[in-house]
């Protein structure tokens, strides 16, 4: 059995349940502390990720152990023993060393959050690694049934993480939205791969490829492919399925939020990108532009407008997050390989973007818990760099140059104006969005900056491995905005491998 | 030399990050010593323009290196005719800036970072010539203006006029960003580039098809007009500009808004000449909108502010009315009202910036009588207030002449109305309302309450005798501009009006 192709799951499964070992015998006053070894191993992970399973067009290293001459062996390789259901080709990768690197930030950001959880911290910690298998596993999906598995083990461990915080209502409440909602979801995933199976016969992506436009007639097989892409549009948080969002987002504890809103959404994108350009042929999926893009329009204008009235900064962030689905999607829609390109690109400068900001909310939730946008007032007393990242990163979702946010947008945007006078209307809707979104976004570098009278100008501590991690979101944020130059190539190169 | 003059300023915006917020004379004085440098920098190469070196396209001192090649992004700056009087302008405009802002008092260390970014980003807006950082470093410059209107800004309606400006400003760049995507992408995607010079020669050899130009010509015209305060969406203006601090007006009117009118001189004519043909009638149309109608709003202003804004508005009428009329002399006097007014705004915006701190009102029925206490403050404002009426010895005149010649020999429908609407509107009614402006600030009874006001020392003196030599210089020697700027416009107007190839010899001479 070929568990090369596995052996960073395996590797991540590894650690989460070391993590719940380690648990056993650790004092509990040190118990917080093991976010530092997760994230630690999750790092490990990321590196050796690098060096076991080198990313070019022609690495070979799996299937030398089986005896075969040793290069040029096709990157795309199948998984014989586990059913032919998993794929590692550059985009399964790409996705792996993304939500790795999501895990390392939002466990560090968990151990600081830590004081907040009454119990189990360690199941937390966990929890976390399990759900980034889950991720990582989603983004090999190769048939139906993988991707089935894989989001239900996202979405399980997320029904645990989003009501973590017990003592809490708000928290017990959003686990109980997400549930409900999560478990529709699923069920319309299950029940659309159910028909989509009956009518082809195969689970497959690449069987499935060949026989979809002698299907494309037959409305049962149309309303399962339909079904599925809605259980996908949940983890995107996108239109028809957004309306969980801000709810689970307000309620839940900042890391778990944090990792909802880049890991989660990103595992919805590659499972949808993966049925849209793996199981169905571009001439079936040319079919579907309009519905494409109508939910890209809808889930746009969705979250910006609703995010007007919002006082509530993570209710505020899960809009925003509904809001960026949707640009998301728009790059999905332009159906092409610059609109790849910039969903990739885009999702790469939205992990340093989104993560810099939740971190930021969690030190400030964990000395003051006031989640109101007013309780930022005066941080630039408190902590300059506190404030200067939730200032960079508010910059960079309103899409303003020298920021990543902005070389995402503008390649987006590109990628739409590229097909042509169909996506004329589609871009205004994105531009309205943008607008939108200058506006409440200022409204929270407004409350940093210029609020009346800060009512607690203590400074804020920030411990060394938040420091750490905080730079690191913001020197992503600006290498991706100021020198786009390697990382287009590198996304460039991810996209043609795709299988 | 262009990258340094843009450099200077982001520079000391890093040297002023990493100092401690408590060495307050540091930051003024990197502040100014950067601006300074620029503005040296500057002057030698607007003097040495002449004798340098003509580079790809006609351009002079050329810097270029590559940025992201798979999308055909350079870093590419050069100037020609056009754009180096206004990276002059800029750099006078950015040093008097940083002059004024002895006035701010309270978070030194925010105010100059952001100033530094937005002069930075504005001297590298006028000189990119690649489309994308031409539009990031304009992008770049707006935001430290938001900002800086929303923490040192003055007057209950700050927030309001923020929020709009934010808005009105940001719609503006995005359209006309769509509008430069466009662009870009009617070029088959192997030629593909965001070099304007490429671009130029490759739309001369195959002109755009003419609807797509009639469908890309309205956005760059809206989305630049936007910014620029094209009647009827200028309203973010005198809002923004009556709430923003001295040196944030000073930078904004004087020299970033030009940005729209740049990109509507170098870019839109002459690539698209056939989407010009069909719009340029409109913009015509509404540029009177910008010299009457925001005249008579301007009459009717009891703010100095509020005044001076609407006035800055209406003479953005005239620079369009030079485009719209697309021959040679309307285009170079509209470049040269370009220069003329930035340098006025600046200077009209750091008078009353300065009335403001000795008196704490802008509103000038409470006024009167100033001249007396503030005798060099109070002249400036005069001078300033002629050449704003567009009296001759000052570059006003000069700019706004050509205009009207240019304008009365245009081809749209009843040009000539259009020229004696505009000189009823840019001279009688801009008479009017400077004249009274006069009148109620500098003379009649001195109230009691003005006795603490006193004048500008000497060296608080520099820079509105910068701003002031600057525009007598450019009145009485116009053809230190319009010898600059004439083959630059000619080549622009060939390209705009024949729509076919033109030779290049006339940049080349």
């Amino acid at each position: 059995m070929n568990t090369a192709l596995i052996s960073l799951e395996i590797a991540v499964l590894l650690l989460a349940l070391g993590v719940l070992l380690l648990d056993l015998w650790l004092p509990a006053e040190n118990k917080r502390k093991l976010g530092y070894v997760a994230a630690l191993g999750a790092l490990g992970i990321l590196v050796a990720s690098f060096i076991w399973l080198p990313v070019n067009a022609t690495f070979n290293l799996p299937l030398q152990a089986a005896g075969q001459a040793a290069v040029n062996v096709p990157v795309y390789l199948t998984l014989p023993t586990l059913g032919d259901n998993i794929v590692l080709d550059l985009p399964a990768l790409f996705f792996k060393r993304f939500f790795l690197l999501a895990a390392v930030i939002v466990l560090l950001m968990s151990a600081e959050f830590a004081s907040r959880i009454q119990s189990g911290i360690s199941e937390f910690y966990s929890l976390t690694l399990i759900a980034l298998a889950g991720m990582m596993f989603a983004a090999s999906a190769k048939d139906f049934a993988m991707l089935f598995v894989s989001v239900e083990l996202i979405t399980i461990t997320f029904y645990i993480l989003t009501s973590f915080q017990r003592n809490r209502v708000a928290s017990l409440e959003a686990g109980v939205k997400y549930l409900i909602l999560g478990g529709l979801a699923s069920a319309m995933m299950v029940y659309g791969i159910a028909l989509v199976y009956g009518t082809s016969g195969t689970m497959n992506f690449t069987e499935l490829n060949g026989k979809a436009l002698a299907l494309a007639d037959k409305p049962i097989f149309l309303v399962g492919l339909l079904l599925v892409i809605c259980g996908l549009a949940f983890k995107i948080a996108a239109f028809p399925l957004q309306i969980w969002a801000p709810d689970v987002y307000q309620g839940s504890p900042a890391p778990a939020t944090a990792f909802l809103a880049v890991g989660s959404k990103a595992a919805g994108l590659i499972l949808l990108m993966r049925v849209l350009f793996s199981a169905l042929p571009l001439e079936f999926v040319v079919r579907w532009k309009g519905l494409l893009m109508a939910m890209s329009a809808i889930t746009i204008l969705y979250g910006s407008l609703c995010a007007i009235p919002q006082r509530n900064l993570k209710r505020l962030l899960g809009y925003s997050s509904i809001a960026n689905g949707g640009y998301l999607l728009l790059g999905l829609a332009a159906l092409s390989e610059s609109g790849k390109v910039a969903v990739l690109y885009y999702l790469s400068g939205y992990l340093f973007t989104v993560l810099a900001a939740f971190t930021v909310i969690a030190v400030v939730l964990r000395a003051t818990d006031i989640e109101d946008i007013s309780g930022l007032a005066g941080l630039n007393q408190r902590s300059p760099l506190l404030a200067g990242a939730m200032t960079l990163a508010m910059v960079s979702l309103a899409g303003i140059p020298p920021l990543a946010g902005f070389f995402g947008k503008f390649l987006l945007l590109k990628a739409a104006i590229d097909q042509g006078s169909t996506y004329y209307w589609l871009i205004a809707v994105a531009l309205v969005g943008v607008v939108i979104s200058l506006y409440y976004y200022f409204g929270v570098i407004r409350a940093i900056y210029w609020s009346k009278e800060p009512a607690d100008v203590s400074p804020l501590f920030v411990s060394l491995p938040l420091k750490v991690s905080l730079g690191a979101c913001i020197a992503g944020m600006l290498y991706l905005g100021i020198y786009p130059a390697a990382a287009l190539n590198l996304v460039t190169v991810v996209v043609r491998d795709w299988k | 030399m262009l990258t340094s003059i843009i450099l200077l300023p982001f520079l000391a915006a890093l040297v002023i990050l990493f100092t401690p917020r408590n060495y307050r004379v540091v930051f003024r004085g990197v502040a100014l010593l950067a601006t300074l440098g620029s503005l040296l920098v500057a002057t030698k190469m607007f003097l040495g323009y002449e004798a340098a070196e003509a580079g790809v396209g006609g351009y002079k001192f050329i810097e270029k290196a590559a940025w992201v090649p798979s999308l055909g992004i350079n870093y590419f700056v050069g100037v020609d005719g056009i754009n180096v009087g206004l990276i002059f302008m800029g750099a006078i405009v950015a040093f008097a800036a940083a002059c004024v802002s002895w006035e701010i008092k309270t978070n030194e260390k925010l105010y100059y970072l952001l100033l530094m970014v937005m002069t930075g980003g504005i001297l590298g807006a006028f000189a990119s010539l690649d489309l994308f950082f031409f539009y990031a470093f304009h992008e770049f410059a707006l935001i430290p203006t938001f900002i800086m209107i929303g923490l040192w800004g003055r007057g209950e309606n700050k927030n309001y006029a923020t929020f709009n400006i934010t808005l009105y400003l940001s719609a503006g760049a995005l359209i006309a960003l769509v509008g430069l995507i466009g662009l870009y992408l009617q070029v088959p995607a192997a030629q593909r580039t965001f070099d304007i010079v490429a671009l130029t020669d490759y739309f001369r050899a195959n002109p755009m098809a003419a609807n797509v130009q009639h469908f890309i010509f309205p956005l760059l015209m809206f989305g630049f007009g936007i910014l620029v305060s094209l009647w009827p969406f200028h309203t973010w203006a005198p809002l923004g500009y009556g709430a923003a601090p001295t040196a944030t007006a000073m930078l904004h009117a004087g020299v970033l808004k030009k940005f729209g009118l740049y990109g509507l001189i170098r870019i839109a004519l002459p690539l698209m000449p056939e989407g010009a043909k069909d719009w340029l009638n409109v913009l015509a149309l509404l540029c009177l909108g910008n010299i009457l109608y925001c005249g008579w709003v301007a009459m009717r202003q009891r703010d100095l502010n509020q005044l001076i804004g609407n006035s800055s508005v209406a003479h953005m009428g005239f620079v369009f009315l030079g485009i719209a009329s697309l021959n040679l002399i309307g285009v170079t006097g509209a470049v040269v009202v370009m220069i003329a007014h930035g340098l006025l705004a600046a200077l009209t915006f750091a008078l009353s910036g300065y009335i403001r701190t000795q008196t704490n009102t802008l509103n000038m029925d409470e006024m009167g009588g100033l001249l007396r206490k503030l005798p060099f403050i109070g002249a400036a404002l005069v001078m300033a207030m002629m050449a704003g009426c567009g009296l001759p010895g000052f570059a006003n005149f000069v700019g706004e002449l050509s205009v009207m010649f240019g304008a009365w020999k245009a081809s749209f429908g009843h040009a000539k109305w259009f020229v004696v609407a505009a000189a009823w509107g840019g001279l009688v009614i801009g008479a009017i309302y400077m004249l009274r402006a006069v009148r109620s600030v500098l003379h009649g009874e001195l109230s009691d309450k003005w006795n603490s006001v006193e004048d500008a020392v000497l060296w608080r003196k520099t820079p509105f005798v910068l701003l002031l030599a600057a525009l007598l210089a450019f009145g009485f020697w116009p053809r230190l501009l319009t010898d600059k700027i004439k083959p630059s416009a000619e080549a622009i107007v060939k390209m705009a009006t024949s729509g076919k190839a033109v030779a290049l010899e006339s940049v080349k001479r």
